[in-house]
């Protein structure tokens, strides 16, 4: 057991069911840490024994084909799909009390705080993770007032500056979402998840359905934004040109399996497992 | 300086800088039925402060390969790869990927082939960006950028422009000034002068010289043999390893 003398009571609520005991490996400064995590659908796996450290402002790509889970294990880390097995292990911010939870065994307001609080989600498709009916202001400060923030001329600076930050003219504060570009939508989606300070942001394909000229706006805005916020991140994708750019530590799944792992660069130019040198060798030179 | 308690290897503080110690690499290409490619094997080889240490062989003796898996790009398939960072030794084999991201922020740059263009990004924060990663401010790299692409050259009209556009020898050098912006203790070149003018080369050799004067150890691949005997100090030989199973 090498839990430190300080972590707080969080864990021994005696109103609760007991816990197993943290893993005894997880990372002094660590993030987020997951251990065999599995989904199954019915017979078939979504996910097997999923494993790995993330830590702060690292970004974590994982990569495979459609079909080789991992969009399911990014929806089972984000609790939009349930697990079968396994743990999902986050590190509390210090102020907060530090120390690591359990995200399964935690109450489920205070799972909720945290992940409004601390995570965001940016989905492959700017309606999923937008609100399509009220304008693009109120979408950024919708997060903002869901931590609290009541101030209306705040609210609409910040959301200003933000519009500012990922390239939307000033002008569109107003206007709805569904009047703008594909582009734009992702780069307003990216805003809403952004303007609470998250810790962690976990993005599925997102530059799936943009156009090549639109897609490097947004990788250069999504690598600065990680970079000046010191972001950790968790991104889904198919692409590995995006990967290349994005990520600092790959996994490459297929049929539900982690089949490598390692730095980008190394996983990429020396590819050892079969089906990653596949992938890699399958991408057109330009 | 001091030794930790169980660090690995003896660690003289006169040591090397860098050092291979039975090193080996093949590769296997699964996709072509499995074949398999020997480089080298039972390698070591070191390199000390001050040094410049240049790669020597034919064409497919696994020269860029060495370099890269100095870097810990290649992942070799035994042996060590120990750098001296902050004082103490460190295998880069071993090491997981965020030690290797923290060493290559600060001691162990690369200069490569050629310049991986990033869209949009113009060639001043090109330039400038190792220097904050290495923990400097984005407004002193970009001062340094500026001395380092005036000095290599770069016509100043390009340095806010992405080097998508710009020739083979124009994003050599801002490949290069992107290398000496930090002053690593260790540098791998990789032809670092391949596609440059006499000017340019000369500059380069001068960046060399600087390099060793202030102490960093150098590997390197230089095919123009002028430029090879104006930089390095000594040579290791590379002979083809082609028996393929």
């Amino acid at each position: 057991m090498t839990t430190p003398a300080s972590l707080p009571a969080t864990g021994q609520a005696t109103a609760e069911p007991p816990r197993a005991p943290l893993p005894a490996d997880l990372p002094e400064d660590g993030l987020l840490a997951v251990r065999d995590l599995t989904v199954r659908y019915g017979r078939r796996l979504g996910c097997a024994e999923v494993t790995f450290d993330l830590w702060p402002g690292e970004v974590l790509g994982i990569v495979g084909e459609s079909g080789s889970g991992k969009t399911t294990l990014l929806n089972a880390l984000t609790g939009r799909v349930a697990i079968d097995g396994g743990r999902r292990l986050y590190a509390v911010p210090a102020d907060d009390g530090g120390g690591w939870v359990d995200l399964d065994t935690l109450s489920e307001p205070k799972r909720r705080l945290l992940m409004r609080r601390d995570w965001g989600i940016v989905h492959q498709h700017p309606r999923d993770g937008l609100r399509l009916a009220v304008s693009a202001g109120a979408n950024i400060g919708e997060p903002l007032m869901a931590l609290g923030a009541r101030h209306y001329g705040d609210i609409r600076s910040q959301a200003l500056g933000w519009l500012d930050k990922v390239e939307i003219a000033p002008e569109r504060i107003d206007d709805l979402p569904r009047t703008f570009s594909g582009g734009m939508q992702q780069r307003l989606q990216i805003a809403r998840n952004l303007v609470t300070g998250p810790r962690l942001v976990f993005m599925d394909e997102p530059t799936g359905g943009l156009d090549v000229s639109v897609q490097a706006r947004l990788l250069d805005l999504v690598r600065g934004l990680v970079d000046e916020m010191g972001l950790a991140a968790v991104i889904v994708t198919h692409d590995l040109a995006v990967a290349r750019l994005l990520a600092h530590r790959l996994m490459v799944m297929k049929e539900g399996r982690v089949v490598e792992s390692g730095l980008t660069d190394q996983v990429l130019d020396d590819p050892h497992h079969p089906y990653t040198q596949l992938l890699v060798s399958s991408v057109l030179q330009v | 300086m001091s030794i930790p308690p169980n660090g690995p290897p003896t660690d003289p503080p006169t040591g090397p800088s860098l050092s291979a110690r039975g090193l080996a690499k093949t590769f296997v290409l699964h996709t072509q039925g499995g074949v398999r490619l020997p480089v080298f094997s039972g390698l070591d080889l070191e390199v000390h402060p001050g040094s410049c240490l240049a790669l020597n062989g034919p064409s497919g003796a696994g020269k860029s390969t060495l370099l890269r898996a100095l870097y810990a790009n290649y992942r070799p398939d035994a042996g060590q790869v120990l750098i001296r960072h902050d004082g103490a030794l460190l295998d880069l084999t071993a090491a997981p990927p965020r030690r290797v991201l923290e060493v290559r922020r600060r001691t162990l740059g690369y200069v490569s082939q050629f310049l991986r263009v990033i869209p949009r990004v113009p060639a001043l924060d090109i330039v400038a960006e190792p220097f904050a990663r290495a923990g400097g401010t984005l407004a002193e790299g970009r001062d340094r950028a500026a001395t380092l692409l005036r000095r290599l050259n770069v016509p100043e009209r390009l340095w806010h422009v992405a080097p998508a556009t710009f020739s083979g020898g124009e994003q050599q050098r801002v490949n290069i000034a992107r290398s000496f912006i930090v002053d690593y203790p260790v540098l791998l070149l990789d032809e670092p002068t391949a596609s440059l003018d006499a000017a340019n080369r000369a500059v380069v050799v001068e960046l060399i010289h600087q390099a060793r004067a202030r102490g960093a150890a150098l590997v390197g691949i230089f095919h123009d043999r002028e430029v090879r005997d104006a930089v390095a100090d000594t040579t290791f030989e590379l002979t083809a390893q082609r028996t393929a199973a």
